[in-house]
C-alpha cells in the first residue's frame, strides 16, 4: 500500500456515515439503534454518524424483515449510496424474516435482493452488539476500497 | 498584489491557517455539543478524516449542465471564503488593504448562501428545494441585520476601510454593531436554533441531499472556512491592533475559539426554530435593534 492508499483506509475506518432504513421493522431494532447515538453508548467517538441522505453515507444500516411494499425503497436506497459501501443487517429479521417468515407480504431476507457484509442477530440485539457491526463493517468498507482502488491500477 | 496581500491570502488569516483552524472549530463545536449532553464526542481529526474519506468515494456520473454547476458551486463557495479570509484586517497597518474593502468582504461571506441557495434548486431534490427556499428566505432577514450592523460600525468611525476599523473603540456603536454580527452568526453557519434550511433528518440534508463525495467535502470544507472567517471577523473587531504579532496570533485564535464554544453552547441548548420564527427573530428583534444602533450612531456621528 502508498502512503495514500494508507490514509484513506484509515479515514474510511474512522468516518462511517450510516443511513438508516426501516424495511417494516417493528420498531424494535430502531430503537436501539437510536440508543448507540445517546450518551450511554455515545457512537460519535467512533466517528459514527447518522446521516439523513443515503448519498452522503457509507454504510446501510437495514432493519424489519423486508416487506413488498419496501423493496423498491430498498434497492434505490442501495443503489445511492457511494462506493465504496457496506450493508449491516440489523436483527433477526433481515436475516431470516424472523417471525414474518412464509408471509406473502414479505419479500425477503434482505441477501435475496442486496449484498450483506455484516450480520447483527438479536430481537432486538443489543446496542454493543449493534456498535461492533458497524465497526466491522467499517473494517471490511475500508479493505474493498483498498482493493477496488488496486484493482483500477494497472498491475506491475 | 502585495507581498503582505500573499501572506494573508495563503497562509494568516488565509488558506494554510484557516483549513486546520477551521476543521478545529467544527470539532470544537462537535465536542462541545458532546460534552454538554454528557457525551465524549468525536476525535481530534474527525473533521479531517470525514472530508480525506469523501474524497476518495466514487460518486455516480451527472450528465447535462447541472453536472458542471453543481460541482462548480462548492468551488465558489470555497474560493470567496478563502478571499473574505484574506480580507481579514488581521496585523493591521496603514499599507493594507483598501476603502471600501468592508463591502467586498460583506459581499465574498454572502456568496456561499447564494451557492447554497442555487444548489438546492439544481439538484432537482424536492428536499433541496424546500432547504434552499428555507435558506434563501433566512438569509434575506439575517443579512438585513448582518448589513445594518456593518454599517452601524463603519458610521462610528467613519469609513468602509476594514483596516481602520479594526480594534476596539470607545463608541458604543462599535459595541452594539459587533453584538449585531455576532447575532446573525448562528443563522449564517445554520447552526441551532436557525437551522431550518439545513434540518438535518426533517428534510434529509437541505441543499446538499444529492451531493455525494469530494464536492460534499468541499461543502464541508467551505462551512468549515465560513467558521474561521465569521469568527475571525469579530475577533478583529474586537482585538486591539496594536498588539505585537506573537500576542495578537494566538488572541485572535482564542477569542474565534471562544466564540465557537458560545455558538456551540447556544445550538446545545435550543430546539429548532420553525422558519417563521426565524424570521421574527431576525425582521422584529435583532432588526429593531440594528436599526435604532444605526439610528443613534448616525445621529452621533453627524451630530444631529
Amino acid at each position: 500500500m502508498t502512503i495514500v492508499d494508507r490514509l484513506m483506509h484509515l479515514a474510511r475506518r474512522k468516518s462511517p456515515r450510516i443511513f438508516h432504513l426501516n424495511t417494516g421493522s417493528c420498531n424494535g431494532c430502531d430503537i436501539e439503534l437510536v440508543t448507540c447515538l445517546s450518551p450511554r453508548y455515545d457512537v460519535e467517538q467512533l466517528g459514527i454518524h447518522l446521516e439523513g441522505s443515503p448519498r452522503h453515507a457509507d454504510i446501510l444500516c437495514i432493519t424489519g424483515p423486508v416487506t413488498r411494499n419496501t423493496l423498491d425503497a430498498v434497492k434505490t436506497a442501495y443503489a445511492q449510496v457511494c462506493e465504496p459501501k457496506a450493508v449491516v443487517a440489523l436483527g433477526s429479521c433481515p436475516a431470516s424474516c424472523n417471525v414474518f417468515a412464509g408471509s406473502p407480504m414479505i419479500a425477503g431476507p434482505l441477501e435475496k435482493h442486496i449484498p450483506v457484509d455484516v450480520y447483527v442477530p438479536g430481537c432486538p440485539p443489543h446496542p454493543d452488539a449493534i456498535i461492533n457491526g458497524i465497526a466491522k463493517a467499517s473494517e471490511i468498507l475500508a479493505n474493498r476500497g483498498v482493493r477496488e482502488e488496486a484493482k483500477g491500477k494497472p498491475q506491475k | 498584489m502585495s507581498f503582505f496581500g500573499l501572506i494573508r491570502l495563503f497562509i494568516f488569516p488565509g488558506v494554510l491557517f484557516a483549513v486546520p483552524a477551521g476543521w478545529f472549530f467544527v470539532w470544537a463545536e462537535h465536542k462541545a455539543v458532546a460534552r454538554i449532553q454528557r457525551r465524549i464526542g468525536p476525535p481530534l481529526l474527525q473533521p479531517f478524516y470525514d472530508f480525506i474519506k469523501l474524497l476518495g468515494k466514487r460518486t455516480p456520473a451527472r450528465t447535462g449542465v447541472e453536472a458542471v454547476l453543481l460541482k462548480l458551486y462548492p468551488v465558489f463557495s470555497v474560493l470567496s471564503l478563502a478571499g473574505a479570509l484574506a480580507l481579514l484586517p488581521v496585523f493591521p497597518h496603514s499599507a493594507a488593504g483598501f476603502s471600501g474593502d468592508c463591502v467586498l468582504l460583506v459581499a465574498l461571506l454572502e456568496v456561499p448562501s447564494i451557492c447554497y441557495i442555487l444548489a438546492g434548486f439544481t439538484s432537482g431534490s424536492i428536499y433541496g428545494q424546500i432547504g434552499a427556499i428555507r435558506e434563501a428566505v433566512l438569509s434575506v432577514a439575517n443579512n438585513v441585520v448582518l448589513l445594518l450592523a456593518i454599517v452601524t460600525v463603519a458610521v462610528t468611525e467613519n469609513t468602509f476601510r476594514l483596516t481602520d476599523l479594526a480594534g476596539p473603540t470607545m463608541n458604543p456603536g462599535h459595541w452594539i454593531g459587533v453584538l449585531g454580527i455576532l447575532l446573525c452568526i448562528p443563522a449564517k453557519l445554520r447552526l441551532n436554533p436557525f437551522s431550518t434550511s439545513s434540518a438535518e433528518q426533517e428534510i434529509y440534508a437541505g441543499s446538499l441531499t444529492e451531493y455525494a463525495g469530494a464536492a460534499l467535502g468541499l461543502w464541508e470544507l467551505a462551512h468549515a472556512l465560513e467558521w474561521v472567517a465569521l469568527t475571525g471577523l469579530v475577533a478583529t473587531l474586537v482585538l486591539p491592533a496594536a498588539l505585537p504579532w506573537f500576542l495578537y496570533a494566538p488572541a485572535f485564535a482564542l477569542v474565534c475559539l471562544l466564540q465557537v464554544l458560545v455558538l456551540s453552547a447556544i445550538a446545545a441548548g435550543t430546539a429548532r426554530y420553525t422558519l417563521q420564527r426565524s424570521i421574527n427573530f431576525y425582521w422584529r428583534w435583532a432588526g429593531v435593534l440594528a436599526v435604532l444602533a444605526i439610528g443613534s450612531a448616525a445621529a452621533m456621528r453627524f451630530h444631529l
